[in-house]
């Protein structure tokens, strides 16, 4: 086994090797632009990316002609929302969203308020899914789009995207959801789930980083887009710019293996993260599980671990690589705004560590984490005086704090 | 982020890890922070004549909050009351090479010595009342 331990398959996932074995040779002898249509080298890249856009859009049952390449989930996001609160502006200004979609929408969403677009910000549950009756009374006759994520990034919990869409579709609203972390995990199907507009990401499903695509819906309805980047006319008009033809095979390879072991994955990493739970659980009090126990990605633990800060603890398992939930390892003190979403206390949240489990880990690696999380949390649970409160009967959130700033 | 050698050294082998026993009149309590803000701090020094004799710690907060308290007791034990407490944050920093961010948690820690100070002092007073009416 070695150390670390990678457990943040979330923040990104290591290249498969059959993915980049595909992409090598379009380094290479097949360095060809794809947009080249006078000789060989350009058919040679306009084929592999024919190819890659089939492998994508059978991952998600889209056609091929409706996906566009960009170079992540970032930028298919920004033209997304941008690019259809643009084109549809005159029909409305309104955009309905959530407070827990990653800070790519929210940012891009407060960007449009800036333009004049008024947006609304649901409120999840405590689990972090919007309902689809919250979005139902949302939408308005100016409403130009709902946009929102299919599985959350932070906490894996999947929104009941089918039923929005098909609300959506009963309403004329048109439909963006950031498929990111659920795309190649969990069953994604554009036509069924009506979906009009989604984006995902290579490196998030072993594939490589800088490469994603936006699907864009041809037929009932047919989505229009003012693209947000000028230039040669590349896909359709709506993203200019060379093609990025090694990471596009190599974003085409990840979805083909996905679709194909989409079901091993599931059971694979669905399996270590009971396994982890189960000991995490067995061994410690006082520790919470973040998200929806089940409507969740079967990769990802959000858990809370009750009267110890989070970046201690990350500072305490030096062999496991995972992702605080409090936000204290960034410049910003700002516990995460998924959690504040969700209900959760600012003293859970500061508590919360996010384990994502992959195709490559192993239960032996698993093993060895959880032992080093559950010493970590008993040895900080020893310095805590928040912990010695809870044993001697005292609630530390029965305390007034306030004067102690 | 990278932590100081020094930071290292406390979180993994903090000093003066514990509790004294807060209702003894010789014993100040300080409790600074709070859980909603990540950092709770607990310090509590044990007083004979106008020497801290004694000083024990427990932290709720990251690995810088957790080295600026242990720190602080090491600073305080051995020192008379007025040494400890002319204590500034800016030395737990200098001590520590804490990056801005941390900052806080230095000030913290500053805040748990002069807390705990005062708790020993009012009870000095209360416990004295002779002296406290003369």
């Amino acid at each position: 086994m070695d150390l670390p331990i990678y457990l943040d398959y979330q923040a990104t996932t290591p290249v498969d090797p059959r993915v980049l074995e595909a992409m090598l040779p379009y380094f290479s002898e097949r360095f060809g632009n794809a947009a080249s249509r006078s000789h060989a080298f350009g058919w040679t890249g306009e084929e592999a990316v024919d190819r890659a856009r089939k492998q994508i859009a059978s991952l998600i049952g889209a056609s091929p002609k409706e996906i566009v390449f960009t170079s992540g989930s970032t930028e298919a996001i920004n033209l997304a929302i941008k690019g259809v609160a643009e084109m549809y502006a005159s029909k409305g200004k309104h955009i309905v969203t959530s407070q827990a979609e990653h800070k790519a929408v929210l940012d891009t969403c407060k960007h449009l308020e800036k333009q004049g677009f008024e947006v609304t910000y649901l409120a999840p549950s405590p689990t972090g899914r919007v309902s689809v009756e919250s979005v139902a009374a949302a939408l308005r006759e100016d409403t130009c789009l709902v946009a929102l994520i299919w599985a959350n990034n932070e906490i894996g919990t999947l929104n009941p995207i089918r039923e929005i869409g098909e609300l959506c579709h009963e309403r004329g609203v048109l439909l963006f959801t950031d498929a990111t972390q659920a795309a190649g995990k969990v069953e994604v199907d554009v036509a069924r789930d009506g979906v009009d507009l989604l984006c995902l990401s290579a490196h998030k499903l072993y594939g490589p980083k800088g490469i994603g695509c936006l699907y864009v819906r041809r037929r009932n309805p047919r989505v229009r887009l003012v693209a947000q980047m000028d230039g040669g006319g590349h896909e359709r008009g709506m993203r200019s710019g060379t093609l990025n033809v090694p990471g596009i095979v190599g974003l085409g390879e990840a979805c083909a293996l996905s679709q194909r072991e989409l079901e091993a994955d599931r059971v694979h990493t669905g399996a270590l993260r009971d396994r982890f739970e189960g000991r995490i659980f067995a061994a410690l009090d006082h520790v919470h599980l973040n998200g929806d126990p089940e409507h969740r990605l079967p990769n990802c633990s959000n858990l809370s671990f009750n009267f110890v800060e989070g970046e201690s603890l990350i500072m305490g398992v030096n062999d496991v690589a995972v992702s605080s939930g409090s936000a204290c390892t960034s410049a910003s003190l700002e516990p995460s705004h998924v959690l504040r979403a969700c209900g959760v206390g600012d003293d859970l949240a500061h508590s919360s560590i996010r384990f994502g489990f992959g195709r490559f880990t192993t239960e032996e690696e698993v093993d060895h984490a959880a032992d080093e999380v559950i010493a970590a949390v008993k040895r900080l649970r020893e310095l805590s005086p928040l912990y010695e409160m809870v044993q001697e009967g005292i609630d530390p959130g029965a305390i007034d704090w306030s004067g102690n700033h | 982020m990278a932590y100081s050698d020094k930071v290292l050294d406390h979180y993994n082998n903090p000093r003066n890890v514990g509790s004294l026993d807060k209702g003894k009149e010789t014993v100040g309590t300080g409790v600074v922070g709070a859980p909603e803000c990540g950092d709770v701090m607990k310090l509590q020094i044990e007083v004979d004549g106008d020497r801290i004799v004694d000083a024990k710690f427990k932290t709720f907060g990251c690995g810088s909050a957790i080295a600026s308290s242990s720190l602080a007791t090491e600073w305080i034990k051995g020192k008379t009351v007025d040494e400890a407490l002319s204590i500034n944050n800016t030395e737990i920093v200098e001590e520590l090479s804490l990056p801005p961010v941390k900052i806080h948690c230095s000030v913290l820690a500053e805040d748990a010595i002069k807390s705990a100070i005062n708790d020993y002092k009012a009870k000095q007073q209360v416990d004295s009342p002779e002296e406290a009416s003369t």
